[in-house]
């Protein structure tokens, strides 16, 4: 008993920039070689398999263009999450919201297809996606806001529930061929454009970013967002309607998700099935806090996760190694980035080793 | 462990005794970029009260956390009874006979005092009788007075206290930590336990008290250790000092402790309270018929035991709270007249009603920890003006005032406030109220854990803005200032108004009785 405790925890403060940067390019390479051995493993000479994975998704102009239509929907939806998480109001309903905005814009697709020409018939399909996802991001806030109702869990439960809307869809009314069980491709008309190769949601995301970085820094909303995610109390003296910023920020965040949807359907898939969402709504949950809820950074945060998403494939097919192997390698490399974080906040001091622990700092 | 062989009396303590109680070498502790303690000496004899004196921030509390096995030294070595200990957790403090007291209590409410007392001892068998009487046996010996049986929830909080002191006798502590027990106490209720204070330096007991109020330094303590910036300045004998030396010694340079008290500047009613109740959440009566004036050009002081009601007072005025009956009539100097019930918070203050809330755990309230000075003086401002954004000249220029008119000590003004020591979050906040130049003031426990230093700049401010006309509402803790700082004191005791007493003709005897009386009457 008379010891000193092996190892101590002291949190440490105000480190400086490129240090913090050292230790996040130092977590980076750990993971790295941390996946080098998993290749290993499988029997794969890492420098291979991590040749392939940059060949596949940086090497040809077809990989790059992949990689961003895979990093579109995942920065549209961090940068739709960071607004709720500021507030501290935990959204884990993007999947359901992405698939709402989805197929409200599908139906208008379907539906004025052809009788509509491309240009108002994509306004409306983006109009009408913006407004499915926000309706269906502002049922959890009014009862958050009115009764208290945990959002964690409403918001995730309002996911199953979209994706099973849209499957009854997809196997009933807006089924194509019958029996299919598969909605229509759609018309011409209904599909986002191109620029460089990908459809222009690339634009929007873009310019979403800089959106989003003055909407939370300069403006009032903004504002009240970051004192209520600091402390309601705070909010509520400052004269601030803790309720209605609370579904304003809900509904914005499901109306960005809404429109991600919208890209994805009519840019990405030119259809709508239930899987339309495939995930991106809790992946930008990581991107997010990956990024600390800074736009620019989610910018270089989502790019990462698409070269890994594509080098993965591109992993599959070149060398026959399973996804599951890339999958693992992902995990590796995300856990670092997000475990290192610790080591920026505390600092580790060893039994007997006081003076030491001190010089180093 | 004899404990009677080094029973000393007051004022002679033997400087060549061998072993003391406690004994700290060279502590240092740091917290980031802070130091805590800076290389402290210090020791403790059995049969001393010795009270550890400082400013906020002066390392008092982190001290005595080292000891109770809540913190770990950086460097330097504790002994207990002459013998090289490791303490690295509350337990290990235990073992040793250390036993702390903290501000808050940490008691199970559906409990008997008993079962608080023996709830977490693993080596002893489980029997209540045994115990009980063991209970009464301490009781008696030192002078408690608490019935074993009885249930927490329908304690007072000095009972409560009682019984965490209880508890850390029973586990057999003879060094005893309090952290400043008497924050929550009566005057009568203090002087009770500063009798079994008594009872246990005359037991052999080592006491220390953390502790801001001079006058129960100066009463209740044998000896006084000053620290100041994190280091140990000196350990005085009480008997060999006096409160000036005291400060001195606590802030470094000669201060000045007189409050100035202006007679009232034409005092006209400015805020007419009558027949006020409100509820909280679960429907409990808060605030029962709370009836009186506040004058402008004057300061209102509001006394009471925690929890009495101020703060529901206070939110209610600020439009914080549903009121459920009774009118709040307002009447700033330009003679219009208008209602605060049924109002936004947000109208209120437009209207001139300020409120500085501290709350315990200071930025719970009123403050943004994770904003500079500039984002927290945006609180009050943020909706003012047209279009989506928000203006941050205004602010800006405001919280350079702040910063420079009360001595804020940030690196910038755009630094986390939460960074800032207890002290500047006050300044931040305050300022910022009275930046606003309000016609009523309300601050609740503006002083609450600050420097004498400090205090002082707050009492001065409070003072200037009843000079200016403004109606001042204080909260306050300590009875001193209030009879000091105040012209008249409004005393709550359970939600009710027990009486109104003039400051300067009442005695601190006088509102510690309506403290502790219901149903009492107001002047209105």
């Amino acid at each position: 008993m008379n010891r000193e405790p092996l190892i101590r925890l002291a949190k440490r403060e105000n480190m400086a920039r490129g240090k913090v940067w050292m230790i996040r390019l130092a977590a980076f390479v750990f993971a790295v070689l941390l996946g080098s051995l998993i290749f290993l493993i499988v029997g794969t000479s890492p420098f291979t398999a991590y040749g392939a994975m940059m060949s596949s998704a940086l090497g040809k102009a077809s990989g790059v263009r992949q990689v961003v239509k895979t990093a579109v929907p995942l920065l549209g939806t961090a940068l739709a999450l960071a607004p709720c998480f500021r507030m501290k109001y935990w959204n884990i309903g993007a999947e359901g919201q992405i698939t709402m905005g989805a197929m409200c814009a599908t139906y208008f697709a379907l539906t004025f297809g052809k009788a509509w020409t491309s240009l108002p018939l994509l306004v409306v399909m983006g109009i009408a996606s913006v407004i499915g996802g926000a309706v269906w991001a502002l049922i959890p806030a009014v009862f958050k806001a009115r009764w208290g109702t945990n959002e964690t869990l409403f918001t995730l439960m309002m996911n199953y529930i979209a994706i099973g809307i849209v499957a009854y869809l997809q196997d009933g009314p807006w089924e194509g061929k019958k029996g299919s069980q598969i909605i229509p491709n759609f018309e011409k008309t209904a599909v986002l454009p191109k620029l460089f190769g990908v459809h222009i949601g690339w634009i929007f995301v873009l310019l979403l970013v800089a959106f989003m970085f003055v909407y939370m820094k300069y403006t009032k909303q903004g504002y009240e967002i970051a004192v209520l995610g600091e402390s309601e109390n705070t909010a509520r003296y400052a004269g601030m309607n803790v309720g209605r910023v609370t579904r304003r920020t809900a509904a914005i965040s499901g109306a960005i998700c809404g429109f991600v949807g919208f890209m994805v359907a009519s840019g990405a898939n030119q259809t709508l099935y239930s899987g339309v969402a495939a995930g991106v709504g809790f992946t930008a949950i990581t991107v997010a806090w990956l990024a600390q809820l800074n736009p620019f950074a989610m910018i270089v945060i989502s790019f990462l996760l698409a070269v890994l998403s594509k080098g993965a494939s591109g992993l599959q097919t070149s060398l026959g190694i399973p996804a599951s192997i890339s999958d693992m390698i992902t995990g590796i490399i995300l856990l670092s980035m997000l475990g290192c974080e610790f080591f920026i906040n505390y600092r580790m001091i060893f039994r007997g080793k006081h003076k030491e622990g001190e010089a180093a700092k | 462990m004899s404990v009677s062989a080094h029973l000393i009396q007051k004022g002679s303590i033997p400087l060549e005794q061998k072993t003391h109680a406690v004994e700290f070498r060279h502590i240092t502790k740091r917290f980031g970029e802070v130091t805590a303690n800076d290389g402290i000496d210090l020791y403790l004899d059995r049969g001393v009260i010795m009270s550890l004196l400082g400013e906020n921030g002066s390392g008092k509390t982190s001290l005595m956390n080292m000891l109770a096995g809540i913190y770990f030294p950086d460097e330097g070595e504790i002994y207990v009874d002459g013998k090289h200990v490791t303490i690295s957790s509350p337990k290990d403090a235990f073992d040793h006979g250390i036993g702390m007291i903290h501000q808050h209590f940490k008691l199970v409410d559906v409990f008997t005092a008993t079962e608080n007392i023996i709830l977490g001892l693993e080596d002893e068998k489980y029997d209540l009788k045994a115990a009980s009487k063991k209970v009464r046996e301490i009781c008696e010996r030192y002078g408690f007075d608490i019935d074993p049986d009885k249930k927490v929830y329908q304690m007072s909080v000095s009972e409560k206290q009682t019984v965490e002191i209880v508890k850390v006798l029973y586990r057999g502590a003879d060094i005893l930590i309090l952290d400043e027990p008497t924050a929550v106490l009566t005057p009568q209720e203090t002087e009770k336990l500063f009798f079994v204070l008594r009872a246990m330096r005359q037991d052999g007991k080592a006491i220390i008290l953390i502790t801001h109020k001079m006058n129960e330094v100066l009463s209740v303590s044998d000896v006084v250790a000053v620290l100041r910036k994190g280091r140990h300045i000196a350990t005085v004998r009480t008997a060999e000092t006096n409160e000036q030396q005291l400060t001195e010694m606590m802030v470094g340079k000669a201060v000045k402790l007189d409050i100035l008290r202006v007679p009232p500047v034409d005092p006209k009613p400015c805020l007419t309270v009558k027949n006020l109740s409100c509820r909280d959440k679960e429907g409990t009566l808060k605030l029962k018929d709370v009836s009186f004036v506040a004058n402008s050009g004057e300061i209102l002081g509001i006394a009471g035991i925690a929890g009495s009601g101020q703060k529901e007072l206070l939110e209610s005025i600020a439009g914080l709270r549903h009121v459920a009956g009774g009118s709040i009539k307002y009447t700033p100097a330009d003679g219009s007249e208008s209602e605060l019930v049924g109002k936004t918070p947000m109208e209120i203050k437009e209207a001139g009603v300020a409120l500085a809330f501290v709350p315990e755990d200071r930025l719970g309230m009123g403050l943004v920890g994770g904003m500079g000075m500039t984002g927290n003086m945006m609180l009050r401002s943020w909706n003012k003006g047209k279009g989506v954004f928000v203006d941050r000249k205004e602010p800006e220029k405001m919280a350079k005032q702040v910063y420079d008119f009360l001595e804020v000590v940030t690196p910038s003004i755009d630094y986390p406030v939460r960074k800032l020591s207890g002290g500047n979050v006050q300044k931040v906040l305050v300022g910022r109220e009275i930046a606003s130049e309000p016609s009523v003031l309300m601050s609740a426990y503006a002083v609450r854990g600050l420097d004498i230093n400090t205090s002082y700049v707050i009492y001065d401010l409070m003072g200037a803005q009843k000079a200016k006309g403004v109606a001042v509402i204080f909260v306050g803790e300590d009875l001193d200032v209030l009879l000091e700082l105040c012209d008249r004191i409004l005393v709550m005791c359970g939600g009710q108004v027990s009486g109104i007493v003039d400051a300067r003709t009442t005695t601190k005897e006088e509102v510690g009785r309506l403290m502790i009386s219901t149903g009492g009457k107001g002047e209105n």
